[in-house]
């Protein structure tokens, strides 16, 4: 049990995509002008990033080394396909906004890449952990950059007003330089509080020195 | 002939790859530390950009679509594309050595690259022909070239501006692509797309 939370936690907290792993980052500024949309596009990765660890775990015995990667690329294209029939069927006006970046998740480097080094390696319930920690991971991150940007560019979340009535919407955060800019402040503001806990918990650390190795003279 | 042009120029300039599409973001921030390397990059993805218009739009029309097979298309696409990177690495490798030093180390990061795939998709959703593929390829390698190299060389000025720590790196980059693109705004309206 311990371990299925250090699986999940890995994705979740310490290696989240696409802030501290460079990893999603088309989807992260493409589909992110409203809340609704990076929900969507964050369940859509969980859909195939599940799908994808367990088949890629259950069948990781029987696949030659050699062809790994396009068998592992057949399969995550298959369950994309599956995806974007079933949301096009299901919702389709979120499909339509999504529209290009539902496709390339296929050549999402969360996908292949925790195929690659995970699930490759790995039984069948960690890599459930693992996908629903990267993907859940994935979707914080989403939710955030959108909720940024609808605030601010709609003066909405989730289509209700929450800002005062005399806020005026910065149009440009729902326009493409907006969502570099969100996304550079996002980034900014999160290695400003990493880098302050760091330097307390080496302040910490300097005020009970660590005598276990003497120092040498 | 003038609508050709225009749609070079759209998809270069008005529709940029990386600044309006958000495709190609990762090598937009991981390979724009050097101008060298952001201009090999460009000219790899360029290349690579045109064989796979061609060959997409071959394998649609001809095999697909009378088929029956649409449904397959993602597959049959990410196929087509590592294919063609692995096939090209090879025969650079075996015949023109100066070429595969020059691109060469890309080719192996652009089977992952969503410009690619992306393009693959969007000559087919929009219907181009065989001769607007090819020009709307070559445009967006054109304006995913001139935004690395543009990206590259603000970059390595960079070196020498005292950058808060926090703001270093990804964020960094990401607030100039920001500016970029706002820049790359005043173009819309330069060709109706």
């Amino acid at each position: 049990m311990r371990q299925l939370w250090r699986d999940f936690r890995e994705g979740f907290i310490d290696q989240t995509p696409p802030f501290f792993a460079a990893m999603g980052l088309c989807p992260a500024l493409a589909v992110t002008s409203a809340v609704v949309y990076g929900f969507s596009m964050g369940m859509a990765v969980l859909a195939v990033l599940l799908g994808s660890n367990i088949v890629v775990s259950l069948i990781r015995r029987w696949v030659p080394a050699e062809v790994r990667i396009p068998v592992y690329t057949v399969i995550i294209a298959t369950l994309v396909t599956v995806v974007d029939l079933v949301l096009a069927g299901t919702v389709p006006a979120i499909h339509r906004t999504l529209g290009l970046f539902i496709p390339l998740i296929v050549v999402n480097c969360i996908i292949l890449g925790r195929a690659e080094a995970f699930a490759s390696k790995h039984g069948v319930t960690r890599s459930i952990a693992d996908a629903f920690g990267y993907a859940l991971g994935y979707t914080w991150a989403l939710l955030l950059i959108s909720a940024v940007r609808e605030i601010l560019g709609s003066g909405t979340i989730l289509g209700l007003r929450v800002m005062p009535a005399g806020f005026v919407a910065w149009k440009i955060m729902l326009t493409p330089p907006g969502a570099f800019l969100a996304m550079g402040t996002i980034v900014s503001v999160i290695n400003v509080i990493r880098n302050r806990s760091r330097s307390r918990s080496a302040a910490v650390k300097r005020a009970q020195p660590d005598t276990a190795v003497p120092e040498v003279a | 002939m003038t609508e050709l042009v225009l749609l070079f120029v759209g998809s270069a300039l008005v529709n940029n790859f990386i600044l309006t599409r958000f495709l190609g973001i990762c090598p937009f921030l991981g390979v724009t530390k050097e101008l060298k390397s952001a201009a090999g990059m460009g000219a790899a993805v360029t290349f690579v950009l045109s064989l796979t218009s061609i060959l997409v739009w071959l394998v649609h029309h001809l095999i697909l679509v009378p088929l029956d097979l649409v449904f397959l298309q993602y597959a049959v696409y990410i196929l087509i594309i590592a294919v063609l990177v692995q096939l090209l690495e090879l025969f650079l490798r075996k015949t023109s050595r100066a070429l595969y030093d020059a691109f060469g180390i890309y080719l192996a990061l652009i089977t992952t690259n969503c410009a690619i795939m992306g393009l693959a998709l969007l000559i087919i959703a929009q219907e181009y022909t065989l001769a607007e593929s090819l020009l709307f390829a070559l445009g967006g390698g054109a304006g995913f070239s001139l935004a690395m190299c543009m990206m590259a060389g603000i970059r390595q000025e960079l070196r020498f501006a005292d950058v808060p720590v926090s703001v270093q790196g990804p964020a960094l980059a990401l607030l100039i692509a920001g500016i970029m693109s706002m820049t790359f705004m005043g173009f819309s309206g330069l060709v109706a797309m």
